[in-house]
């Protein structure tokens, strides 16, 4: 049995999928909006990946790989960022970009 | 005729695709956590169809699991589940939509014109767990001790770091 489904249907759900993040990290405001921006981007890359690894080459696993490592880092990302958002809120009591400008030239 | 696995496919990626539309553009932050909440647990339905069911489960544990619960809890710690309609100026959002659909258009050119020819990829054949563990703790070539060690050093240093800055200061 055989899954026919073309490698680019999955490139065009990833793209999608990416720019949707570029539209949301341009157009919000809010700090956890556009970190969930950052993690649809991210998961795009981590589905391009998995893809081009099963289709090109299914004999290695260099993609498989990539793709779990991908994972591991946006946690260890998100985890900081969200460490930064919360202390960014307890000291200055804002969470929308155009309030935080302690730091703009 | 489509199978059930192409049968689930379609409906993965239609639930993707919308899913993720609607995550960038509603104006409930809560409801904007969930829409991605749905979109990661499409994409372990993804890796699951690809055969790669070790990635599906971890897509699942870390990000479903974890990092949605973390988001969820921020948005009620930040108090910021308000409204998020703000006002955009009207020579920025035009720029934002250029940039967004001219660049995927671009992308979806570019694919299209590449010539990929490949289609079809055996059915419920996956990775066995077996060969992603040797592949994890081998030394030689195309294994990845080093990278997993790496990646182990640097969850330390990033839990170590978010417990500091996220602590109370007296």
């Amino acid at each position: 049995m055989e899954i026919e489904v073309h490698v680019l249907h999955y490139l065009v759900i990833s793209t999608v999928m990416m720019f949707c993040g570029i539209y949301g990290f341009f157009t919000r405001k809010n700090l956890l909006a556009l970190l969930i921006s950052a993690e649809l981007m991210l998961n795009a890359t981590n589905i391009n990946f998995a893809v081009f690894n099963r289709y090109l080459f299914p004999e290695q696993l260099e993609g498989h790989f990539f793709s779990l490592f991908g994972i591991a880092i946006a946690a260890a990302e998100t985890a900081v960022a969200i460490a930064i958002i919360i202390n960014v809120y307890r000291n200055i009591n804002k969470i929308l970009t155009d309030d935080i400008s302690e730091m703009k030239g | 005729m489509f199978s059930l696995f192409e049968i689930a496919f379609y409906a993965v990626a239609l639930c993707i695709i919308v899913f993720s539309v609607l995550a960038v553009t509603t104006s409930s932050i809560l409801r904007s956590a969930t829409y991605l909440l749905f979109v990661l647990l499409g994409t372990g339905g993804i890796y699951a169809i690809l055969g790669y069911t070790f990635l599906s489960a971890v897509q699942l544990m870390v990000y479903a699991g974890g990092i949605i619960v973390l988001y969820v809890f921020s948005i009620l710690l930040t108090r910021s589940s308000g409204t998020m309609k703000y006002k955009i100026r009207r020579g920025k959002m035009i720029s934002v939509l250029l940039t967004t659909l001219v660049g995927m258009a671009l992308v979806m050119f570019i694919l299209a014109t590449n010539g990929f020819a490949l289609n079809i990829i055996p059915q419920g054949v996956e990775l066995p767990v077996e060969k992603i563990g040797n592949a994890l703790i081998g030394t030689e070539k195309y294994q990845f001790v080093l990278p997993f060690e790496v990646m182990s050093v640097l969850l330390l240093a990033c839990m170590i770091g978010a417990i500091m800055i996220a602590r109370k200061r007296n």
